[in-house]
């Protein structure tokens, strides 16, 4: 059984703070599911599914279901950092062609800018957690898992820092058109490499920022989308992929989108030279390299070559990327970039990007999420979509 | 730069390898070799991660390998720390940090020895330095 158009996107919604201190995390929650329903013109009983991660407050969705004053009959809280929410979208298509559900609500939130969360410092998952023992003591922190993937690249491929500073020129482009975005001045490759080294070899500027904030979308049943005043965004494809450590095999350059990618592809019946606008995970530059070579958009090894001299860039690039700043420019709420990547996919294919970055005729888009560390052990996701 | 001036935080031991934490007080590297499959693992794992058997036995490793990949992070802590992963002689991948030498100066590549570095309350952990 395929999830091909078997389920819509009917509503997306980004919240437009970066710094929320005067909220509470559920509350951000509640703001962006009232803005996803309002989106897509849909009323809060409606919906009849609930998707959320390790974002939201309480034992899996029990507390946001009973705060929100949702009535679902399916839920899920699939955890896999922020890849979560495209692996959301994609059950939710899932229960959809099961007749599990109608309108399934996905929402994401955090305040890590608030709570002065920084990637440069350990985060701690339970004393159980069968890797601490082995990882701790080596003060590994987001930032160096993300380096050593980095250096790897250079070594096996002669990847260029000046190539990965690419990826954020680019998406500095495309947040100097995001009245929202937490960084628009748009930078150039010798400010990224000349920025301070955070963990060699990536640069302030090879990270992505830190915000609070979050958004939702909405899946719902095809009849229900076509019942709606806004343009319809079919799910065609999907894949889901974890990749860890392999007992000591390591193969850090590969990410798990070799094989969400393909399965995602596959189900879609597209190929990656199809694609008229991809959102990919951009936690760091590095992050976005390996995901474009295991996507398929390019051969591994050739990710350097790809990205560089603005081949991102919409309008004048072969792939625009993350044409609302991405986690690099824009927005990273909660340290969870998946949601921001299904939501600009969105407005790409409704045509609703800002007219700066709007690609021409955007029929097909593609979703590419990562969660965890590219370093250590993540997951990862991929959404292929369509404009109706 | 010495480790003396970064607090290494402890493991959090289990039984499950309490074994490994041992030997390293007593200055020896383990390593989980699987008599079924004939392969060695890391992390160690009671039960191998390869072919999913209970063989599994420790072996002392040779305590030499090559740097797999590093970095050194440089903001946000207060001294600079060389981490990596090293490939040991008996193939399997080690996350690690690389110390007691100019950590500018470590490449991947590089030919490395296993030392032993006092944790801040628990027991002390295999780091490496160039041989
Ligand atoms: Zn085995």
């Amino acid at each position: 059984m395929s999830i091909k158009r078997k389920a819509c996107l009917v509503g997306a919604y980004e919240h437009p703070t970066r710094k929320a201190e005067d909220k509470s995390v559920a509350q951000l929650h509640a703001e962006v599911a009232k803005g996803a329903l309002e989106d897509a013109g849909l009323a809060r009983q409606d919906v009849d599914g609930y998707f959320c991660a390790g974002d939201a407050p309480g034992l899996g969705p029990l507390s946001m279901v009973d705060y929100l004053g949702l009535r679902v009959r399916h839920m899920d809280s699939t955890e896999t950092g922020g890849s979560s929410y495209l692996i959301h979208v994609a059950h939710a298509a899932q229960a959809i062609a099961l007749g599990k559900c109608n309108v399934a609500l996905v929402t994401l939130a955090g305040r890590p800018r608030s709570e002065g969360s920084s990637g440069t410092q350990p985060r701690s998952w339970g004393a159980n957690l069968p890797d601490a023992p082995f990882e701790a003591p080596y003060g590994l922190v987001v930032a160096n898992s993300y380096a050593m993937v980095a250096k790897r690249h250079m070594h096996e491929f002669g990847t260029t820092s000046e190539q990965l500073a690419w990826v954020k020129v680019a998406a500095s482009h495309h947040a100097q058109h995001n009245p929202h975005a937490l960084l628009r001045e748009v930078v150039t490759v010798k400010e990224v490499v000349d920025s301070p080294m955070i963990a060699d070899p990536l640069h302030r500027l090879d990270c992505c920022v830190v915000t609070d904030g979050g958004g939702a979308v909405i899946v719902a049943r095809p009849e229900i989308a076509r019942s709606l005043k806004r343009p319809v965004v079919n799910l065609l494809g999907a894949g889901e992929s974890p990749k860890g450590q392999a007992g000591g095999q390591l193969t850090l350059t590969t990410s798990g989108a070799a094989w969400s990618g393909k399965a995602a592809f596959e189900e879609a019946g597209v190929k990656p030279g199809d694609i008229r606008y991809a959102s990919i995970y951009d936690s760091f530059t590095i992050t976005v390299l390996v995901q474009i070579e295991d996507l398929g958009f390019c051969a591994k090894g050739e990710g350097g070559k790809f990205v560089a001299d603005g081949n991102l860039i919409a309008g004048s690039g072969r792939l625009p990327f993350n044409t609302d700043g991405g986690g690099l420019c824009n927005n990273h709420p909660a340290n969870r970039g998946g949601m921001t990547k299904v939501i600009e996919a969105v407005r790409q294919l409704r045509g609703e990007a800002h007219p700066g970055v709007q690609v021409k005729d955007c029929g097909l888009a593609l979703a590419q999420g990562t969660g965890g560390q590219l370093g250590t052990r993540h997951g990862s996701a991929t959404l292929i979509m369509e404009r109706a | 730069m010495t480790t003396a001036e970064r607090k290494i935080p402890a493991p959090a031991v289990n039984p499950e390898v309490k074994p490994y934490f041992d030997a390293a007080a007593g200055g020896k590297l383990l390593v989980k070799f699987c008599t079924a499959c004939g392969q060695y693992h890391h992390y160690p794992r009671a039960i191998c991660p390869h072919c999913f058997s209970e063989r599994t036995e420790w072996r002392e490793a040779k305590g030499t390998g090559t740097v797999y990949t590093c970095s050194v992070l440089k903001r946000g802590v207060p001294v600079p720390y060389c981490i990596a992963y090293v490939t040991l002689e008996e193939g399997v991948s080690m996350l690690t940090n690389i110390v007691d030498c100019d950590p500018e100066a470590v490449h991947i590549g590089q030919k490395v020895k296993v030392v032993f570095k006092p944790t801040d309350g628990g027991p002390p952990v295999p780091m490496f330095t160039p041989a």
